[in-house]
């Protein structure tokens, strides 16, 4: 239940303003793909086109393709919201609904559009998805207590449970461990490594270190000066991009020579 | 090197801080203080009404038996008001907030912050002269098609001065004030948990019920008790608008009375027990507005837990 993601010639537009250009990739099913950059080279923002996230902003846009297994995300008469729901995202900061107990944060995405499941049904999703974001054994005595009372690490484990609930082809995760401890962000990492049995994982990382780890393809972006738009400098395996880089400015970053 | 001695207190720096927490302690207490003295007027200036015989008082069956049916009438007046308000100020506060494009947001909540800047007097006149007359026919038919209902018994009033009509009038006075705080609250709603909601695939409707309206519930209770606060205590508006009368079931004809248009129509020309009697209906509206502030309280921290604010 994974999917491979082709972008071709994407352009991104924050209304008139040109924020990344020109990006054509493939990201593999079941593998793990990480986009590099220094600040503010359009890395996040990319990764919101992929489930058409971008457009939430009052004046985004975007032009190209974004294929999934074939089908165009931007295709007349794609609704968004099936988009997403087949693409599940992670943030930068914990998002679990403060209103909601530990257990309804998981089953949100599946409640949606009016769903119905049984109480059997729901428990056992509850209790897959929890295990399947590790953090079982940790919340089980507890799941009608708010999610907000969790620790930022757990909370955002309960996020990636809750990305996992409705079974997405694809799981972007934008900096999910920037909030994080040194500990949390290696139970992320170990959870990242799993996902990837199952699921198209795409994450975006300040932390270079954490994209060699994890990753199996990284892609990095730069931008050439503020006002510039941002563009895709170099895709490849992640060990050619950290040990044999192709371009310059690839080797000045992955070397710590600036950015 | 000389070190500056930790017991030695530089001079001017406190002083400001002594002066500011003075200031601060003092006006908290003027609060207190205003608050406890109109408590105290209220009681010892109605305890001649709640001590003198049963006969001397208004209607000659002692205070009880005069302030229940206003009593009673306030509490119609007002929660007709809220039943028409509160949806259609949410529902005004979101499309503001949500739907609306913005420069079209903006010039809508200017025109709804501009209905709460409406003397409540205009209101009155337009209720009593323009409402009353034009709600007539529907009172007629409302009488003669639903008149098995207690609440629309007929015969409908000829005038449209009816209960009915006084609170439709204080629903468009507290609508600007449910509005406008609903709006400020749904405008603060975390941009993360938005767009947690529309990542897992919500619809915008389906967003707001996930993300915004649970965050903004303590604040949309607030906005409702204000806006109850104004319906309650509404004096002008409720004076000119209804046709008052005995306590009546029926919300289409002339009857039934709230307190404070009570007071206000017949404080002119009272003297004696008769000042007495007004303003222990005074005191009662205090404590039924002191009341619903603290359920509304209560409602609020029951869900501390999820309310977000840890």
């Amino acid at each position: 239940m994974s999917k491979r993601i082709d972008v071709k010639d994407l352009n991104v537009y924050y209304g008139d303003f040109l924020a990344v250009e020109d990006v054509s990739i493939n990201i593999e099913a079941k593998s793990v793909t990480a986009f590099i950059g220094p600040s503010g080279c359009g890395k996040s923002t990319f990764l919101r086109t992929l489930n058409r996230m971008h457009e939430v902003l009052p004046g985004a846009r975007v032009e190209g393709e974004v294929l999934l297994d074939g089908d165009n995300l931007y295709g007349p008469g794609v609704d968004p919201v099936t988009v997403r729901s087949q693409i599940g995202m992670v943030f930068q900061r914990p998002n679990p609904f403060p209103t909601m107990s530990i257990r309804d944060n998981v089953l949100a995405g599946v409640k949606l559009n009016n769903k119905k499941i049984s109480k059997g049904e729901a428990d056992a999703l509850v209790e897959s998805s929890l295990q399947g974001a590790n953090l079982w054994n940790e919340v089980k005595d507890r799941l009608e207590k708010p999610g907000s009372g969790l620790s930022g690490g757990q909370q955002q484990r309960l996020c990636i449970a809750r990305a996992i609930a409705v079974e997405p082809q694809v799981i972007l995760m934008d900096e999910p461990c920037s909030a994080l401890d040194p500990i949390s962000t290696l139970a992320i990492e170990d959870l990242i490594n799993e996902l990837k049995d199952q699921y198209t994982v795409v994450i975006v990382t300040h932390n270079m270190q954490q994209a060699a780890r994890v990753s199996d393809k990284t892609a990095f972006f730069n931008i050439a000066g503020t006002g510039k738009p941002g563009k895709l400098i170099e895709f490849g395996n992640t060990q050619n991009i950290f040990s044999n880089p192709t371009q310059k400015a690839t080797e000045d970053y992955v070397s710590g020579r600036f950015g | 090197m000389t070190a500056t001695p930790l017991s030695s207190s530089q001079g001017a720096g406190r002083a400001g801080d002594k002066i500011f927490s003075g200031a601060a302690l003092a006006a908290g207490c003027i609060i207190l203080a205003v608050l406890f003295g109109v408590a105290l007027f209220l009681v010892v200036q109605a305890i001649p009404a709640l001590t003198a015989p049963a006969a001397e008082i208004q209607g000659g069956a002692g205070f009880f038996a005069y302030i229940w049916p206003i009593v009673i009438g306030t509490l119609i007046a007002a929660v007709i008001a809220l039943v028409i308000a509160t949806p259609i100020a949410i529902g005004v506060a979101l499309f503001i907030s949500h739907f609306a494009p913005r420069g079209l947001a903006a010039g809508l909540g200017y025109v709804v912050d501009l209905l709460a800047a409406i003397p409540s007097v205009i209101y009155g006149a337009w209720g009593a002269a323009f409402l009353a007359r034009e709600i007539s026919p529907a009172y007629n038919w409302l009488a003669e098609n639903m008149g098995w209902l207690p609440i629309f018994q007929g015969p409908a009033s000829a005038t449209g001065k009816t209960i009915l009509t006084a609170g439709i009038v204080l629903s468009v006075m507290v609508l600007p004030i449910i509005t406008s705080l609903s709006r400020e609250i749904f405008l603060q709603t975390p941009k993360l948990h938005e767009e947690a909601a529309l990542a897992l695939g919500a619809t915008r409707w389906e967003m707001i019920k996930m993300a915004v309206l649970p965050f903004a519930r303590p604040g949309i209770i607030s906005a409702i008790m204000l806006g109850l606060g104004r319906a309650l205590g509404e004096t002008m508006a409720v004076a000119l608008v209804l046709s008052s009368g005995a306590l009546t079931a029926s919300l289409i004809t002339s009857g039934n009375q709230t307190i404070a248009a009570e007071i206000a129509l017949n404080f002119p020309e009272a003297s004696g027990l008769k000042v007495s009697t007004l303003i222990a209906a005074g005191l009662v509206l205090f404590l039924i507005t002191l009341a619903v502030n603290m359920i509304a309280r209560w409602i609020i921290s029951r869900h501390k837990e999820f309310s977000g604010a840890n």
